[in-house]
């Protein structure tokens, strides 16, 4: 634990003598490996109460692979992860994951609603029954995403961003401090990147914490207050306006990313 | 024959026939609902290879219970061995697909091909054994209820009962880890040890089904009432419910026709019966059957036809086609003479609107499901939320009526 006070102290963003009580998620040394290529490399970083952070690499960066070490969907080889101040494991149901919607088999025989009930299993347990309040509680988070009238759809009838914004629902049904989600922006229309930034902010607004592996660079100085910018390795973490620079972007990117296009960026001054 | 048959669907042949009856009947229902699972976890191969690997625990079981000096042909005893060696060529492919670079297909076959092989040998080497008296195992192979016992049944009824509570009790969990199992690794499941119990309760139904249906066919016991059901439904717990329900059918007509006449297998039958319902299913289900299918191809056709009969009178533009034409007189759109009735306007305003809309949409979604989704024909209200068409209105601006 001490290794874990001194890295929270570390951070000025999380101020406080409380910080790691506070803080949704402290991650130390976290190293996943698939064969014998690290896939990330013991990467530090915590994440402040009530904040919105981007974790942003280019492909391959294992951007996907932190968040799912971070749940233990993938195995870790070394590191901690700790969420409100304890062993992560013993706070998931704090949590809730948003995985890529490409993850999934959208043929599969269920129906939207279903899909966010998924979200109140720890509720219901193995034989819980569904209640009417249960599948109300369902329906308010669809409506939350403006998709209550697709309920009782078939998901494999869903545009792509619908099955996102279902997704989300499912999240939202977890009413979890701390959201983890896996390229939400992915391939989605302009009115769902609408829809689930409001929700986001809504959530920030009610003093929830969301974590988001995010692909457009564009978007991130609009979207997010603090930002993880990570190429196996850590590169850079802290607030946007003094962490989202040229210069650091340039470090995780090399020269994949030109400087043309870093110029057009809506950088912090 | 005919009569003899309706004597054992009746439950009027006999004790014996009765009891075959009912057990194929559970253990049906059992093989669908385990099965389903299965499907839904797109792993249904793996059954086959679990199946083949019962054979050597047959053999095996049979010698060691001999050796000991008991009755070689004991039901318990054989299922146990059974049991056995299907735990391991299960734990062998999971093994294999773990810590080799191999796929699962190939493990499956490596796994199910030597497994078998091994069985075949031991079976070949207790008939040469100087007994006294016929083993009777290859009946394991395509199942015999011919000289079932009554404490077999009871085998058979206590362990299809034992199966259908686990699923019933699983149920939930196996549903969310077979379609999102990296949302059910992050909200508590325990993915592995669902699957370890979704292969166990398959590994059960296989070798309470061995005697009855034969481990070469019990696959399709847990294959084909799923996929069956699949065609029906769009849940998957309506999946499970007729999946059992179709294989506990075919187990009980299967065993009732293979008990109306001598020398008839049971297991080959009830597969029988079951490809039956799949077949009809296939046909004739709603949504999914091929009929369905072709009707849904032919209205589509006409709904084609309708809408650009529509966006041909919106732009003042003639129309040849005879289909077209008939298509829309039948729904008083135009006259007789082809000009536009006060109806036929008001669509035809409504289709260039909605084409419009379509257009737009495309241009704004590079989403290809929006994009694919786009026939001209679905109501736009139906593929689009309220907002993405509010979005898309206020971008085109107020609508123009048709003269």
């Amino acid at each position: 634990m001490n290794a874990v006070l001194e890295l929270a102290s570390r951070k000025e963003w999380a101020a406080g003598s409380d910080a790691l009580d506070e803080s949704p998620l402290v991650v130390a040394g976290l190293t996943v490996s698939y064969g014998e290529k690290p896939a990330i490399f013991s990467i530090d970083a915590a994440v402040a109460a009530g904040s919105m952070t981007a974790i942003v690499g280019p492909n391959g960066a294992g951007k996907s692979t932190l968040i799912k070490a971070v749940l233990g969907i993938v195995p870790r080889l070394s590191g901690q992860v700790f969420a409100y101040g304890r062993p992560l494991r013993q706070n998931m149901h704090r949590i809730a994951y948003v995985p890529q919607r490409a993850s999934v088999d959208w043929d599969f025989p269920t129906r939207v609603i279903d899909v966010v009930l998924m979200g109140l299993y720890r509720e219901l347990g193995l034989l819980g029954r569904v209640r009417q309040h249960h599948r109300e509680r369902a329906l308010s988070c669809l409506d939350r995403v403006g998709m209550a009238e697709f309920a009782h759809r078939q998901i494999g009838q869903l545009s792509g961003g619908q099955q996102q914004r279902v997704f989300l629902a499912r999240a939202l049904a977890q009413n979890a401090g701390l959201y983890l989600l896996d390229e939400p922006f992915a391939g989605v229309d302009a009115a769902t990147e609408r829809a689930i930034i409001d929700v986001l902010r809504a959530l920030k607004e009610e003093g929830r914490t969301a974590v988001c592996v995010h692909h457009d660079l564009a978007t991130v100085a609009d979207y997010f207050d603090n930002v993880l910018l990570i190429n196996v390795r850590k590169i850079a973490e802290g607030p946007v306006e003094t962490t989202f620079t040229a210069e650091n972007l340039q470090k995780t990117y090399g020269g994949r990313l030109a400087t043309a296009h870093i110029d057009q960026l809506k950088l912090p001054a | 024959m005919f009569r003899a048959f309706l004597d054992a669907f009746l439950f009027q042949a006999g004790y014996n026939a009765a009891l075959v009856a009912a057990g194929a009947a559970l253990l049906g229902v059992a093989a669908g609902s385990g099965g389903s699972f299965l499907f839904l976890r797109k792993r249904a191969l793996v059954s086959d290879a679990v199946a083949h690997a019962t054979l050597p625990g047959v053999g095996a079981a049979f010698i060691v219970m001999v050796a000991l000096g008991g009755d070689g042909r004991n039901l318990l005893g054989l299922l146990l061995g059974s049991a056995i060696s299907a735990s391991i060529g299960l734990l062998a492919v999971e093994w294999i697909v773990s810590r080799t670079r191999l796929a699962e297909d190939a493990a499956i076959g490596a796994v199910l091909s030597v497994f078998f092989g091994f069985g075949i040998v031991l079976l070949t080497v207790i008939q040469t054994l100087s007994r006294g008296y016929q083993a009777g195992l290859e009946s394991f192979l395509l199942g015999s209820t011919a000289g079932m016992l009554f404490a077999d049944a009871i085998v058979i009824a206590t362990g299809g009962a034992a199966t259908l509570a686990l699923i019933l009790i699983m149920c939930r969990p196996m549903t969310i880890v077979a379609f999102d199992p990296e949302f059910a690794a992050a909200s508590g499941i325990n993915v592995r040890r669902i699957d370890l119990a979704m292969m166990g309760l398959v590994m059960a139904v296989t070798v309470i089904g061995l005697k009855v249906v034969g481990l070469i066919l019990i696959v399709a016991m847990l294959i084909i009432p799923p996929v069956t059901a699949r065609l029906w439904t769009e849940r998957a717990e309506h999946v499970l419910l007729f999946g059992g329900l179709f294989g506990g059918f075919s187990g009980y007509v299967g065993a009732a026709i293979s008990a109306s006449a001598p020398n008839l297998p049971t297991g080959p039958i009830v597969v029988l019966v079951a490809f039956s319902l799949f077949a009809g299913s296939l046909l004739f289900a709603p949504g999914r059957g091929v009929i369905a299918a072709f009707l849904r191809h032919r209205r589509f056709q006409l709904a084609v036809h309708r809408r650009q009969g529509l966006l041909a009178l919106a732009r003042g533009e003639a129309i040849f086609d005879p289909l077209t034409l008939t298509v829309l007189r039948r729904e008083g759109l135009i006259r007789q003479d082809g000009v536009a009735t006060q109806k036929g306007r008001a669509h035809a305003a409504k289709a260039l609107r909605d084409e419009k809309r379509w257009a737009l949409a495309r241009q704004l979604y590079e989403d290809e499901a929006v994009g694919g989704g786009y026939d001209g024909l679905t109501p736009i209200e139906t593929v689009l939320t309220r907002d993405e068409l509010a979005d898309i209105d206020h971008r085109l601006g107020p609508p123009a009526p048709v003269s």
